[in-house]
């Protein structure tokens, strides 16, 4: 199961990683390299195993639904790197452009 | 560590910076410290003299810490481009535990970049040197922090481990290293690699060093949602030195016939010297030990690729914007701001979690990572308390050694990853040298049983004496 | 073939805000419209080194939402990563729920057939997740604006099967499942505030035909009424393209509800790869049965029960029934007046008639109106026992409803008590037959039928504080009493 230039472009995207051309091309190999040292795990016969959840079996611990929150010790315009009106600022999506509406992350 | 230390806390502060500036600590040398603030710490250790009371169990003392541990005055960089300058607004309780105990951070110590490698060569301010022989590498990723330990700056360092990274540069240079069961330690504030495998660690100059400081930051925090409720032992009262009754096993997967002679030959005199103690041991198997490479190279890349992707420019660290609105800032921001160790991982992260090869990969490693802990459990369930084996299968290598076949580095970890992967506490002890170099003698316990590992350690130690350094 | 040879398959996507003070992983207040950023701390902000640890009041939240909805509650369920991009999301992931869910396999009535038989809509899976934050496009020109003080306020998702076949049964299913939610007192459901927001999706098929064809999904519908609306123009978009022989694409729409169509999402530069696993910051999440069942009694009295109740208890019609209990607020409140004033039709009537339309008009919810119930059940007493006339009390409830003040109060202030002094009203009874001298006298001849039109002007000449049984009393009296 190698991995392709189209898996690792794929990659790359979901990742938000670019490579200079020839990198790639070292980096397939490289990773190749990796995962076929991975194949001897297919050998293993695993049935009935189920994967690993956590490492203890304590259960998952519960907080109170009250205050107060954690204080920033400094605020977030002293290391952000850009904000205004409190608000933070990224440069806009690409398809946002001439777009005027104001919608949540759920379009992403 | 109390009353060994009549001096007063700014004493033992400007020692540790004279000794840190007398061997070299700084960028153009060893580079084993990030960032430091003189004047701070000797405020800090001013307030403590002038407190009065002494009853911290680290009143005084002077300390360094890894830097992907936030603390609130020094920059916490985890060795990345991409948190150059940045400054945490929150302090991790590991070091507020420290703080509280009384002990004075003089420095974060350099790392690969976000603890991703096992030579501190992976670091985006440059590599870190072993100060027993600077052209060989400290080990990894938390070498800055063993080496300062090794080069008696500090006597007790934070580091951080998710496949071996306190254990493999302790015993690259000569100290104590430990990493707690899984739980035993808040992780609140160590900058996450692979988190079901991070856990953070303790370097010391002994093991008595080491158990109090491990004493100190141990224990359930209500901020992290994997510390455990377990109580935590006085493990600096476990010293002893006989080991009468207890079981020691010798898992012969951790000897190979292709283990360094000179590490095989420091390992047997180790076993020999826990004989002598009274212990008994027994040979052990624990067959699925070769495939933890494999597994910890799926897992922890996995976790690591979704880990790092609130690094994105946007709230903090480095921002570098595109031509092309959001996504080109996203991309130009993390390529530029990610070395290439840790691009390689993320992108072999992201692809093993991506469509069409979870179960291939992720499943399939998380299922083989249960067969690892069961082996682990039989073991210590058959009436084994605890096992030895080399920490690293050869000493410290030179520099550049391994720079460029990614795999062959992966493998220094092949006898660290599996206390990771089962969430075993393990420690590495110095067992004496090769060549000149240091070698590390592994102790794993049973989940929570820092207390009889330090045991084991504390005869260890005492039984080789002045030949663990020899 | 036309439109009506094809059928509507439609499944929803609801996401509701579950109604706790601080967020579902952190301590941060949930609460909505703070100045941007303020309510965040290390852990929504997705500082480095930060950790998430859940709150118990979301989980007890959701597990009373899911037996409201007749889920089965897992006992062991597992929090999830979902990987995306995107600025409003700071870990670069969703703390969600995905192959161990919370809760499955639940049921929702809608409705009934002409022929009375229950419409079921089949619940997959209800699950906890984070919320994102906020970004506004239009703020800064080239620039969005981020806001996370919403980023991580705890959500339950609730999916459920694709068994709506119109608008309309869309539209019940939706209006269903938010009074089931208000009832069960797990969230604010208000679409306004966001706190429920609707994804749908939709495919077309032949009638008749029992394969599913490819669905879209619908997002960017802001009210119930546009669900509607965005439905109705996504099945005809499809309708066309399946006439034109072309197949329907696999791809998200958005309803722009002010041009009345959809259009493709713009958003396809991000592949839908979300790589996810389980949640390693956060153990799996055990639920013992018996906590399970604790909270489920914890489930207040749930729409149908009021509904049967009220039938016994208050005799009211079927249909009043319905719309005062429409929501559990109303219901609650016409309880409170019913109860103290004793006439529980007398106290529909004033709920469902001047309440409502005092509240349509303030454009305001139960929980802000000004009158208090037991107040409102006071102006009823006043009535019943002839302190006040039906008008006048009218009039009072108006300034109850302005002021807040009770009844008595603003009786005595207006003056609008009725006079039930004899002398007081034999005076005014004898200047009306004064001034109206015929109709006086063709009424006490015997013309009976005038007393209407007499009582009338006398409750006008004491501007309407005259007690209308004392008049018709004295004029019959005075008939009578007639040669």
């Amino acid at each position: 199961m190698a991995v392709r230039l189209d898996d690792l472009r794929h990659v790359m995207e979901l990742a938000h990683l670019e490579l200079p051309e020839e990198r790639t091309a070292e980096l397939l190999a490289q990773l190749n390299d990796i995962l076929a040292h991975m194949e001897e795990l297919r050998a293993v016969d695993t049935s009935g195993v189920p994967p690993a959840a956590g490492v203890g079996d304590a259960p998952l611990p519960l907080r109170v639904d009250e205050g107060p929150s954690v204080p920033l010790a400094r605020p977030l315009a002293a290391f952000a790197p850009a904000t205004r009106d409190g608000f933070l600022l990224v440069p806009r999506l690409a398809t946002h452009e001439g777009v005027g509406n104001d919608a949540s992350g759920d379009d992403a | 560590m109390t009353g060994e230390h009549p001096q007063s806390a700014v004493t033992a502060v400007e020692a540790a910076f004279r000794r840190a500036a007398a061997v070299g600590a700084g960028a153009d040398e060893l580079n084993l410290l990030l960032w430091t603030d003189r004047d701070r710490a000797l405020a800090d250790a001013r307030a403590l003299d002038q407190r009065g009371d002494r009853a911290g169990a680290l009143h005084g003392v002077p300390y360094v810490a890894k830097d992907n541990i936030a603390t609130l005055h020094l920059p916490t960089t985890c060795g990345s481009r991409i948190l150059e300058g940045y400054v945490s607004p929150y302090e991790s309780t590991a070091v507020r535990r420290m703080r509280e105990a009384g002990a004075v951070l003089i420095g974060k110590t350099n790392m690969d970049e976000f603890a991703m490698g096992s030579s501190t060569e992976h670091s985006a301010y440059g590599p870190a040197r072993n100060p027993l022989d600077p052209s060989r590498v400290p080990g990894g990723s938390s070498g800055g922090s063993a080496a300062a330990v090794a080069a008696g700056i500090v006597r007790i360092a934070l580091g951080s481990e998710t496949g071996g990274s306190v254990r493999q540069p302790a015993a690259f240079c000569g100290v104590v290293g430990v990493k707690p069961t899984y739980g035993r330690v808040s992780r609140y504030g160590l900058v996450a690699f692979a988190s079901s495998l991070d856990q953070i660690g303790v370097f010391g100059t002994s093991v008595h060093d080491a158990a109090i400081a491990l004493e100190v930051i141990a224990g359930r925090d209500a901020f992290d949602s994997t510390s455990a409720e377990h109580p935590v032992d006085r493990y600096g009262e476990a010293a002893t030195t006989s080991l009468d009754g207890v079981v020691i096993g010798r898992p012969r997967e951790y000897f190979p016939d292709s283990l360094d002679r000179g590490v095989a030959a420091r390992c047997e005199r180790a076993l020999e010297a826990l004989r002598a103690c009274g212990a008994t041991i027994t040979d052990v198997s624990l067959p699925h030990t070769a495939l933890a490479i494999p597994v910890y190279y799926i897992i922890a890349p996995a976790e690591a690729s979704s880990n790092l992707a609130r690094f994105d420019g946007v709230r903090y660290g480095l921002r570098v914007e595109g031509t092309d609105g959001l996504r080109a800032m996203y991309r130009t921001t993390r390529s530029r701001g990610f070395g290439a160790e840790v691009t390689r991982r993320v992108l072999l992260g992201t692809f093993v979690l991506s469509a069409g090869y979870y179960d291939a990969y992720y499943r399939k490693a998380q299922e083989v990572r249960t067969l690892i802990a069961r082996d682990f459990r039989s073991v210590f369930r058959g009436g084994v308390h605890a096992l030895f084996t080399p920490t690293v299968p050869t000493p410290a290598f030179a520099l550049g050694a391994k720079a460029h076949d990614p795999y062959a580095m992966y493998l220094s970890d092949i006898f660290t990853a599996t206390a990771n992967l089962a969430g075993v506490p393990a420690m590495s002890v110095p067992i004496g040298r090769v060549d000149g170099l240091p070698v590390g003698g592994q102790i794993i316990a049973p989940h929570f049983d820092e207390a009889g590992m330090f045991r084991v350690a504390f005869a260890l130690e005492r039984a080789l004496g002045a030949e663990a350094h020899r | 073939m036309s439109a009506s040879d094809f059928e509507m398959v439609v499944g929803l996507e609801v996401h509701v805000q579950l109604r706790t003070a601080t967020k579902a992983f952190c301590s941060c207040s949930t609460e909505f419209g703070a100045p941007p950023n303020t309510n965040v701390c290390p852990i929504c902000l997705a500082l480095p080194g930060s950790l998430p640890v859940l709150n118990a009041r979301a989980v007890e939240l959701a597990v009373r939402a899911a037996h409201a909805l007749g889920c089965h509650v897992n006992e062991h369920s597992v929090f999830a990563r979902k990987n995306y991009f995107y600025p409003d999301l700071p870990k670069g992931y969703q703390i969600s729920q995905y192959d161990r869910p919370l809760a499955e396999h639940g049921r929702l009535t809608i409705g009934h057939t002409a022929g009375g038989s229950p419409i079921v809509v089949g619940i997959t899976r209800l699950h906890m997740e984070e919320d994102a934050g906020k970004s506004i496009h239009d703020r800064y020109p080239g620039w969005t604006a981020i806001d996370l003080n919403r980023a991580g306020v705890p959500l339950i998702e609730i999916v459920s099967e694709p068994d709506m076949r119109s608008p309309e049964e869309a539209s019940a299913y939706l209006h269903t499942l938010r009074q089931m939610l208000e009832y069960a007192a797990v969230s604010d459901v208000n679409m306004e505030e966001g706190s429920l927001r609707v994804d749908a999706n939709i495919s077309v098929r032949p009638r008749g035909e029992s394969r599913l064809g490819t669905k879209t999904e619908v997002k960017n519908m802001n009210s119930f009424s546009g669900v509607e609306r965005a439905l109705r123009a996504e099945f005809e978009r499809q309708v066309a393209v399946v006439e034109r022989g072309e197949r329907v694409q696999q791809q998200t729409m958005l309803w722009d509800g002010a041009a009345g169509a959809v259009r493709p999402s713009r958003s396809k530069e991000e592949s839908h790869d979300y790589r996810y696993f389980p949640e390693p910051d956060l153990p799996p999440l055990m639920l013992t049965r018996e906590r399970i069942d604790q909270i489920a009694a914890t489930l207040p009295e749930m729409p149908n029960a009021r509904r049967a109740r009220f039938a016994e208890q208050y005799a009211l019609a079927t249909d009043d029934i319905a719309r005062l209990t429409a929501g559990p607020r109303l219901a609650e409140y016409f309880e409170g007046v019913a109860r103290q004033h004793g006439d529980a039709k007398a106290a529909a009537n004033w709920v469902l008639g001047e309440v409502l339309a005092a509240l349509r008009s303030a454009g305001t919810s139960v929980r802000d109106f000004r009158v208090r119930p037991a107040d409102l059940a006071h102006l009823l007493d006043l009535i019943r026992d002839g302190t006040l006339s039906h008008s006048a009390a009218k009039r009072v409830f108006e300034q109850m409803v302005a002021t807040g003040d009770p009844p008595a109060k603003i009786a005595e202030r207006e003056g609008v008590l009725q006079e039930r002094d004899v002398d007081a009203l034999a005076a005014w009874v004898e200047a009306v037959l004064a001034e109206h001298p015929a109709e006086a006298r063709r009424y006490l001849a015997g013309e009976r039928k005038l007393q209407g039109v007499l009582v009338g002007l006398v409750m006008k000449k004491s501007g309407g504080r005259a007690d209308p049984r004392r008049v018709n009393q004295l004029l019959s009296e005075r008939a009578g009493a007639a040669p």
